[in-house]
C-alpha cells in the first residue's frame, strides 16, 4: 500500500472511533451483562436440567401473558431439548389441564379438547384484542424465536462485527439481563403504567417485573433465586428459538473435518499435477 | 463449437453419438482440452467458486420451495416450519442464506479480480458486459429472497427498495403500484417476488452460459494482461485448472460451511425473526451487507431522485469501462500509478459500505459523500486520463516469457 | 515390472488421484442426502402417526370411520351374528387364506379371532378396526352391505365378509388391519 491509502486508512479509522460513541449515546441501553452458556461456542451443548427449570419458569412466569407459538409439546421430549419423556409430558398437560380449540360444538359454542404431544402450546390470550386489553394496550410477543430477534450488544460492540462473530448477537444474555433487570429509575422518576429497565431500548417497558426470586420451586434442588431463574428461561428460550442447535454442530464438526481432510488431499493433488510446469 | 466432430473417439458408442450430436466433441474441446493460459493464480479459481454457489443456490432454493408457503400469514410460519420439522430443513435454508452472502463475496473478488488485471479490455467487452448484467440480476434475485421470510426487515427492506422508483417524476407512482399490486407492499408483492425469486436464477444460468461462451471465444485473460502467442504459453484446462479450481472451490466452502453450521445469521439481522408489521418501522433500516455501498451512495445525495439516479449509475458506469479506460496495457502489474488507484477505489468500496451500515448523519454522511464523489471521479476521470499520463512498465513479450522470466528474478 | 524410482512416483501419484477421487465421491453422495431426505415425511407429519381411539360410546352393530394418517379407517362394533358367521367360515372357502394383520406375522391365518388381535395379542372380538382401502384399487368399500353381511366396494364389485375379508370379486386380499394396540379395555392406539 502507498501513502495515499495509507492515508485514508487511518482517516476511516479515526471516523469509525467518532463516529462509535455517537452512536451509542444514541440508544442509551446498556449492554446485556456477558454470561458463559452451556451452548456456546463449537462444541457447546444445551444443559437439559437446565432446560427442565427453564420450562418451569416459562410455563409457570412468562406464559401467564406470553405465547410461544412455534413449540408443539412433542418438541419437550425430542432429542436436542429438555429431553422429557413422552409420559411426563402427557401427564403435564392432563394436571393442567391444558386444553387447545376445536372449532364448535352442537349448540354453536367454541369448543375445546384435551391438548395432545402434536399440538403446539397454546395462546394464553384468544385473541390479539384480549391480550392487547389485558396488558396495557402493548401485545405481549411471542417468544418462540425470541433470543434470535433480540441483541445483547451495543457500544463498544455494537460496530465490531468481528467481536459478534465469536460472541453471538448475545440475545440468550438479553433475555437473561433483561428478566432480570427491572430497577427504579435513577432520577427517581415514575410513568404511569410502565417499568424502568435499563436493558431495554428506552427504558421504560410496559411489561412489570416478571420475577422476584423463589417464584417457582425446582425439583432437581437447585435455589430459584433470581438470576438462576432469569439464566434458566434465557437457556430455555435459546432452546425454543434453536431447537436444532445440537445436531447444527454435530453435523457442522463432520462436514468440517471432512472439507479439511479432503481440501489437504485436493492440495496434494494440485501439487502433484503441476511438479515440474512452469507457471 | 463446429457442428462436425472434432475428435475420433474409440469407444464406439461415444463415436456413434457424437457424429449425431457433438456433445461430447464439446466437452471435450471447451472443458477438458481448451487452451488455458499457464499463469493463472488462484485469484482466477473464483469463476468456478461461482458456479458451485450458482448450483448450490438453485438446488437448496428448488428443495426449500417445496415446503415454502408465500403467503403473508403463512411465509414466517413456513419458514419455521422447515427450521424445526421438514428433515434437514435447518442445513437447507442456512445453506440457502449464506450461499447468497458467499455468492456474493465471490462476485465482488471476481469483480475485483477483473478490474485489477484488465479482463474488461478488448476483446473481452462483451465478456465483462455480461458478467455485469449477471452482477445486476444477482442482486435483484437476491432482493426479493430476502422479502420471502416475511419478517420486519424483509418487510421495509422490500417498502423501501420498491419506493425508489417513485423518485421518477409522473410515471414513479403507477410504477410503484404496478411493482405492488396495491396500495402498499402486500400479498401481491410477496407473490409476484416469490414467483420471479424462482424464476431469475434460471436466467442467471443463461446469462453465465454466454458469460462462459464469451469466454471460450477470446479465452482466458492471465495476470501478465498478454495475449496468447504459442501452445507454449497455454496448458489444457483438464487436469490442470480443473484441479486448481476444485481444489480452490473446497477451501471456499470450508468458508461457507463454517457460517452455515456456527453463525448461521451472523451476515442477516435479528429483527428479521420478528413477523412483519406494516405499522410500525424498525429503528434501523439497513439492507443485506452487499448492497451497503450502494445504499450508501442512495443516502448520500440530499435529493431523492438525485440518490436514485446516482445508485443506478454507479452500475450503468461499469457498462462503459471497457472505453472508459483508455490505456493499451491490461494488467496493473505494468502499471504502477493505476494500481494505487485501483487500492484507493478498493478503500472507496469498503469504505462505502461501512457508512450505508450506519446511521446517514453526521461524520458519516459527509464519509459517504467524498467516497461516493471518488467512485466516479476514478472512473470517469482518473482512468481515462491515466491512460494518457501513466508510462507503463516494460512488459514481457509472451506469457511464457513472464514465466521463464520470474523464474530468472 | 522394473521398478525404478519414476515408476514408484507414478504409482504413488496414481494412489493418491484415486483416494482423492473416491473420497470425494463420498462427499459428494453425502451431501446429497440432506436433498433427498428432505421429501421424507417431516416431524409434523410423524407426530400425527399414531391416532388414540375411544371405543366404548360405540354400540351393538354400529361402525365409524376414522383418519388415520390420512386413509379412512372402519371400527365396527360387530353383532352377535356377525362374529358368530365370520368364525364358522371354513378357511377353505377364503380367497385369501393370509390374516393380513399387520400386528401378526405376515403367514398368519385369517381365522376371525387372527383378524381381532391387537400388537399385544389381545383379542376383542366385539371391534373389529381395519384399513378401509379395498385391495382391488384403493376405493372405500360400503359398509352393512354386499353377499356376506360385511363390506362391497361399489367401484369393481368385491365382496367381503364381516370379518373385512375378500369372498367375491376382483380384490385380491382381505382388509389389511393396521397396526394398533389397546391401552384399555375399550381404547386404542392406532400406528
Amino acid at each position: 500500500m502507498n501513502t495515499v491509502t495509507k492515508m485514508l486508512t487511518a482517516s476511516g479509522l479515526a471516523l469509525a472511533l467518532i463516529a462509535g460513541p455517537a452512536l451509542a449515546s444514541e440508544h442509551k441501553q446498556e449492554n446485556a451483562e456477558d454470561y458463559a452458556f452451556s451452548f456456546e461456542g463449537p462444541f457447546g451443548k444445551y444443559d437439559k436440567a437446565q432446560l427442565k427449570r427453564g420450562w418451569k419458569v416459562f410455563y409457570e412466569v412468562c406464559y401467564s401473558c406470553h405465547s410461544l407459538k412455534y413449540i408443539r409439546f412433542r418438541n419437550l421430549t425430542e432429542p436436542g431439548g429438555p429431553g422429557f419423556s413422552k409420559d411426563e409430558i402427557k401427564k403435564f398437560i392432563k394436571e393442567n389441564e391444558i386444553v387447545v380449540d376445536a372449532g364448535y360444538n352442537e349448540d354453536g359454542e367454541p369448543a375445546t379438547r384435551p391438548a395432545r404431544l402434536s399440538d403446539a402450546i397454546p395462546n394464553p390470550y384468544k385473541s390479539e384484542a384480549q391480550a392487547k386489553a389485558s396488558n396495557n394496550n402493548a401485545v405481549p410477543p411471542d417468544l418462540s424465536l425470541i433470543v434470535k430477534a433480540r441483541e445483547g450488544w451495543y457500544y463498544p460492540w455494537y460496530s465490531s462485527p468481528i467481536i459478534k462473530l465469536f460472541k453471538g448477537n448475545g440475545g440468550a444474555e438479553y433475555v437473561r439481563s433483561f428478566v432480570s433487570g427491572f430497577e427504579d429509575a435513577p432520577d427517581g422518576e415514575e410513568k404511569e403504567g410502565l417499568n424502568y429497565n435499563p436493558y431495554f431500548k428506552g427504558h421504560w417497558t410496559a411489561m412489570p417485573p416478571p420475577l422476584s426470586g423463589d417464584d417457582v420451586e425446582y425439583s432437581d434442588g437447585a435455589k430459584p433465586t433470581l438470576e438462576q431463574e432469569a439464566t434458566d428461561v434465557a437457556a430455555f428460550l435459546t432452546w425454543a428459538s434453536q431447537p436444532k442447535l445440537e445436531e447444527r454442530k454435530r453435523v457442522g464438526l463432520m462436514t468440517m473435518l471432512f472439507l479439511g481432510v479432503f481440501a489437504l488431499m485436493m492440495y496434494a493433488v494440485k501439487r502433484a499435477l503441476w511438479a515440474g510446469v512452469k507457471h | 463449437m463446429s457442428g462436425h466432430s472434432a475428435y475420433e473417439f474409440k469407444n464406439p458408442i461415444a463415436r456413434w453419438l457424437d457424429e449425431r450430436l457433438p456433445v461430447l466433441s464439446i466437452v471435450r474441446g471447451q472443458l477438458v482440452d481448451f487452451p488455458t493460459p499457464r499463469n493463472l493464480n488462484y485469484w482466477w479459481t473464483f469463476g468456478g467458486i461461482l458456479a458451485t454457489m450458482l448450483v448450490i443456490q438453485l438446488l437448496t432454493g428448488i428443495v426449500l420451495v417445496m415446503h415454502y408457503t408465500p403467503h403473508v400469514a403463512m411465509a414466517g410460519d413456513s419458514v419455521e416450519h422447515i427450521m424445526r420439522d421438514v428433515n434437514w430443513g435447518w442445513l437447507l435454508r442456512w445453506m440457502h442464506a449464506n450461499g447468497a452472502a458467499f455468492f456474493f463475496i465471490a462476485v465482488y473478488i471476481h469483480m475485483f479480480r477483473g478490474l485489477y488485471y484488465g479482463s474488461y479490455k478488448s476483446p473481452r467487452e462483451i465478456l465483462w458486459m455480461i458478467g455485469v448484467i449477471i452482477f445486476i440480476v444477482m442482486m435483484a434475485t437476491a432482493f426479493m429472497g430476502y422479502v420471502l421470510p416475511w419478517g420486519q426487515m424483509s418487510y421495509w427492506g422490500a417498502v423501501v427498495i420498491t419506493n425508489l422508483f417513485s423518485a421518477f417524476p409522473y410515471i414513479g407512482e403507477p410504477i410503484v403500484q404496478w411493482l405492488w399490486g396495491g396500495f402498499t407492499v402486500g400479498n401481491p408483492t410477496l407473490q409476484r417476488f416469490f414467483s420471479l425469486h424462482y424464476l431469475l436464477p434460471f436466467v442467471l444460468a443463461a446469462l453465465v452460459f454466454l458469460h462462459v461462451w464469451a469466454l471460450h471465444i477470446t479465452g482466458n485473460n492471465n495476470p501478465a494482461g498478454i495475449e496468447v502467442k504459442s501452445k507454449e504459453d497455454t496448458l489444457p484446462f483438464h487436469p490442470y485448472y480443473t484441479m486448481k479450481d476444485l481444489f480452490a472451490i473446497v477451501v471456499f466452502l470450508m468458508f461457507y460451511a463454517a457460517f452455515v453450521f456456527y453463525s448461521p445469521w451472523y451476515m442477516g439481522h435479528s429483527i428479521n425473526f420478528a413477523p412483519a408489521n406494516p405499522m410500525v418501522t424498525p429503528e434501523h433500516i439497513v439492507p443485506e451487507w452487499y448492497f451497503l455501498p450502494f445504499y450508501a451512495m442512495l443516502r448520500a445525495i440530499p435529493s431523492k431522485l438525485g440518490g436514485v439516479i446516482v445508485m443506478f449509475s454507479s452500475l450503468i458506469i461499469l457498462f462503459f469501462l471497457p472505453w472508459l479506460d483508455t490505456s493499451k496495457v491490461k494488467s496493473l502489474k505494468y502499471r504502477p500509478l493505476a494500481r494505487q488507484f485501483f487500492w484507493l477505489l478498493v478503500i472507496v468500496c469498503l469504505t462505502l459500505g461501512i457508512a450505508g451500515s450506519q446511521p446517514a448523519t453526521g461524520a458519516w454522511l459527509l464519509v459517504a459523500r467524498l467516497a461516493t464523489a471518488w467512485y466516479f471521479i476514478h472512473f470517469l476521470v482518473i482512468l481515462p486520463l491515466l491512460g494518457f499520463i501513466e508510462k507503463p512498465k516494460p512488459m514481457p513479450a509472451s506469457i511464457s516469457e513472464a514465466v521463464l522470466g520470474k523464474e530468472a528474478a | 515390472m522394473t521398478s525404478t524410482v519414476e515408476n514408484a512416483g507414478a504409482s504413488r501419484r496414481d494412489f493418491l488421484y484415486i483416494a482423492t477421487g473416491t473420497v470425494g465421491a463420498a462427499g459428494t453422495a453425502l451431501a446429497l442426502w440432506p436433498f433427498i431426505d428432505q421429501m421424507n415425511p417431516d416431524a409434523s407429519v410423524l407426530a400425527l402417526a399414531s391416532t388414540e381411539f375411544d371405543m366404548a360410546p360405540l354400540e351393538e352393530g354400529q361402525g365409524v370411520t376414522i383418519k388415520w394418517r390420512g386413509k379412512p379407517v372402519f371400527i365396527r362394533h360387530r353383532t352377535k351374528k356377525e362374529i358368530e358367521e365370520a368364525r364358522k367360515t371354513p378357511l377353505a372357502d377364503l380367497k385369501d387364506p393370509v390374516a393380513r394383520n399387520l400386528n401378526l406375522p405376515p403367514d398368519a391365518k385369517a381365522t376371525d379371532e387372527n383378524r381381532v388381535k391387537d400388537a399385544n395379542g389381545k383379542v376383542n372380538e366385539k371391534y373389529l378396526v381395519q384399513i378401509g382401502i379395498c385391495t382391488h384399487l384403493g376405493c372405500v368399500p360400503l359398509g352393512e352391505s354386499g353377499d356376506y353381511d360385511g363390506w362391497f366396494c361399489p367401484c369393481h364389485g368385491s365382496h367381503y365378509d364381516s370379518a373385512g375379508r375378500i369372498r367375491k370379486g376382483p380384490a385380491p386380499r382381505n382388509l389389511d388391519i393396521p397396526p394398533y394396540k389397546y391401552t384399555t379395555d375399550t381404547q386404542i392406539v392406532i400406528g
